[in-house]
């Protein structure tokens, strides 16, 4: 039962919290949503922080509130890591005595993560003597979040963790976090407003809306289903996993493969047969009845209409197949009649931009 | 002269009575400045008028009740006559329990404030992180508000070394017993006695500002150890 299921209800003022959801027990969920939708509330009814009344929690297996049996565990007995938005840090604690706060709390037949492992892994190592008011701010927030791994968490839940950071220490965070779900085994649910977060972390993703959560499931799935509304905003696209296939060092280009064709981005230091991420965004994708010239030229696929959606007087959302992954374009209504598009016809699709990941 | 003074009965009765109370009051005070800082219960408001009420009495009225309260005729004193106990009133713990209730608000204020600006995230960081609330509040509470039990035991230890009227109200004047420095004081100006009256005056001066001196220097220390 590799799952984590749960729903809350909590009223806070003119807030109501009423979400019902289900994760996979492993990977990176984003929690997604604007501001004032109630993820970072979800997210802290999960750690225990909010006492939801008529609320249930199931984590791989184990239930950790089920208040028709008035089980509810509190924070401190709920095997959680969790990283706030700004960083938390004991400003009376030395660095390694933050690192060892939850490690030391952690019982020792549960410990698996190790602080010289962990040091090591987030480049603490010349911090440790340092009290946190001298530390910058995203020093701050990679021992946040190697305390956070120190008590070996079943479960890792992270709220905006970049959201307070500058753009520089976004970028020295970003590696850690992509790193992530690659080594370390438990769950993250990540809550952020950033739809660039998502596209970069993520493996799942939970919509949340005014307190419900509006769309669920794997990430290419939940950006695309044109009845939920990640796919009818400005941010809509696509994120796909594609293998770098080779470089071009003429024009100073990177091939990528992914079921639906080759893709070309400027030229990247990367080496061929590893896996990047990329976003292929609904608004840079032209629609074309016409055959492309040849087959096989990059960034131009042979798709199949799955279906057409008018968003707005004037723009239409078309869901493609490119060879098996989803694909979305977002064009003018006119064009949509002017080309014919129907359910079912082949058209090509030209992606002007792509936006490489990772 | 100085150092003797720290010998006569009066002086030593007052230190141990300063000294027992801000322990006691360390002890009450720091559950209440905890409890005042977190609820949100109607009461709250009441509870901190009672906390405070001694800084606007004057001394003796709180005194009088005191007296009311625990001499053998008063509910207190009565009720513990009963149990075979010795009357409060005119005893070292009666004058413990007077200075108690006379400086709760100098030791429960700074320390609740403290609670407050802490805030709640330290606690819920902590929480997070496996600790119990008895432990998150010994961990990161208390070495957080460190400096407002400082500031907080100084107060307390200080109001008690210069009190009069409660301690006149519910201790009387039993010399070895329940005089205390500042009514000597005030028995040798009575008796034109000043040379006796500055003897110990000078004394409590210069112990009040060497403890004071001391007081803030470990202060300004704790201060540049942790900004």
């Amino acid at each position: 039962m590799s799952t984590i299921r749960g729903w809350f209800k909590l009223n806070l003022g003119d807030f109501h919290l009423d979400a019902e959801f289900e994760a996979p027990g492993r990977g990176v969920t984003s929690l997604f949503g604007p501001s004032g939708s109630g993820k970072t509330t979800l997210l802290r009814c999960i750690a225990g922080l909010e006492r939801a009344s008529n609320s249930y929690l199931e984590v791989n297996g184990e239930l950790w509130q089920d208040d028709l049996r008035s089980l509810f565990l509190p924070t401190h007995l709920r095997p959680i890591g969790y990283v706030f938005q700004e960083p938390g840090l004991f400003p009376h604690l030395t660095v390694r005595e933050n690192l060892e706060y939850g490690f030391k709390r952690t019982p020792i037949d549960r410990r698996r993560i190790m602080p010289e492992q962990t040091i090591d892994w987030l480049g603490l190592a010349s911090l440790l003597h340092r009290h946190p008011p001298s530390l910058s701010g995203g020093e701050r927030q990679r021992v946040a979040i190697g305390r956070a791994l120190l008590t070996s968490p079943r479960l890792l839940l992270m709220d905006e963790p970049l959201a307070a950071l500058d753009a520089a220490s976004k970028m020295e965070i970003f590696p850690y976090l992509e790193k992530l779900h690659v080594e370390m085994p438990m769950p993250v649910l990540y809550v952020t407003h950033s739809m660039d977060e998502v596209a970069r972390l993520a493996d799942h993703m939970l919509a949340i809306e005014g307190g419900r959560i509006v769309a669920a499931g794997p990430l290419s799935e939940t950006l695309t289903r044109l009845d939920w509304p990640l796919a009818r905003g400005d941010e809509a696209g696509t994120v796909v996993d594609a293998v770098v296939a080779g470089h071009d060092n003429q024009y100073h280009l990177t091939y990528l493969d992914f079921s639906g064709g080759r893709l070309a981005v400027p030229q990247r230091v990367t080496s061929t047969g590893a896996t990047v991420r990329v976003r292929l965004l609904a608004r840079e994708v032209i629609l074309s009845i016409e055959p492309p010239l040849e087959a096989g030229i990059p960034n131009i696929f042979i798709t199949n209409v799955v279906e057409i959606l008018d968003i707005s007087p004037a723009m239409t959302i078309v869901r493609l197949d490119a060879g098996g992954a989803p694909l979305l374009a977002r064009v003018l209504r006119k064009t949509v009649a002017e080309l014919g598009l129907q359910r079912g016809m082949w058209v090509s699709a030209q992606i002007k931009s792509v936006e490489l990941m990772s | 002269m100085l150092i003797a003074t720290l010998f006569e009965p009066p002086m030593w009765l007052t230190l141990r009575l300063a000294a027992t109370t801000t322990l006691v009051l360390l002890l009450i005070g720091t559950p209440i400045a905890w409890w005042l800082s977190r609820t949100s219960a109607w009461f709250k408001a009441p509870i901190e008028a009672l906390v405070a009420l001694p800084l606007v009495l004057p001394p003796t009225v709180l005194g009088f009740y005191l007296l009311v309260a625990l001499g053998s005729r008063g509910p207190i004193g009565a009720a513990l006559r009963a149990l075979g106990q010795e009357p409060l009133a005119f005893s070292f713990s009666g004058l413990v329990i007077g200075s108690v209730i006379y400086s709760l608000p100098f030791v429960v204020q700074p320390l609740q404030s403290a609670f407050e600006s802490v805030g709640r995230r330290p606690l819920e960081v902590a929480a997070t992180l496996g600790a119990s609330p008895l432990d998150r509040f010994f961990t990161v509470a208390v070495p957080l508000a460190r400096r407002a039990f400082l500031a907080a035991a100084t107060l307390g230890f200080a109001h008690t070394m210069g009190e009069f009227g409660v301690v006149l109200m519910i201790g009387g004047n039993i010399p070895g017993k329940t005089q205390v420095l500042s009514i000597a004081i005030y028995d040798h100006v009575e008796m034109m006695q000043y040379a006796q009256a500055h003897t110990l005056a000078a004394g409590l001066l210069v112990f009040s500002f060497i403890v004071l001196l001391l007081v803030y220097g470990f202060n300004r220390r704790l201060q540049a150890l942790h900004p």
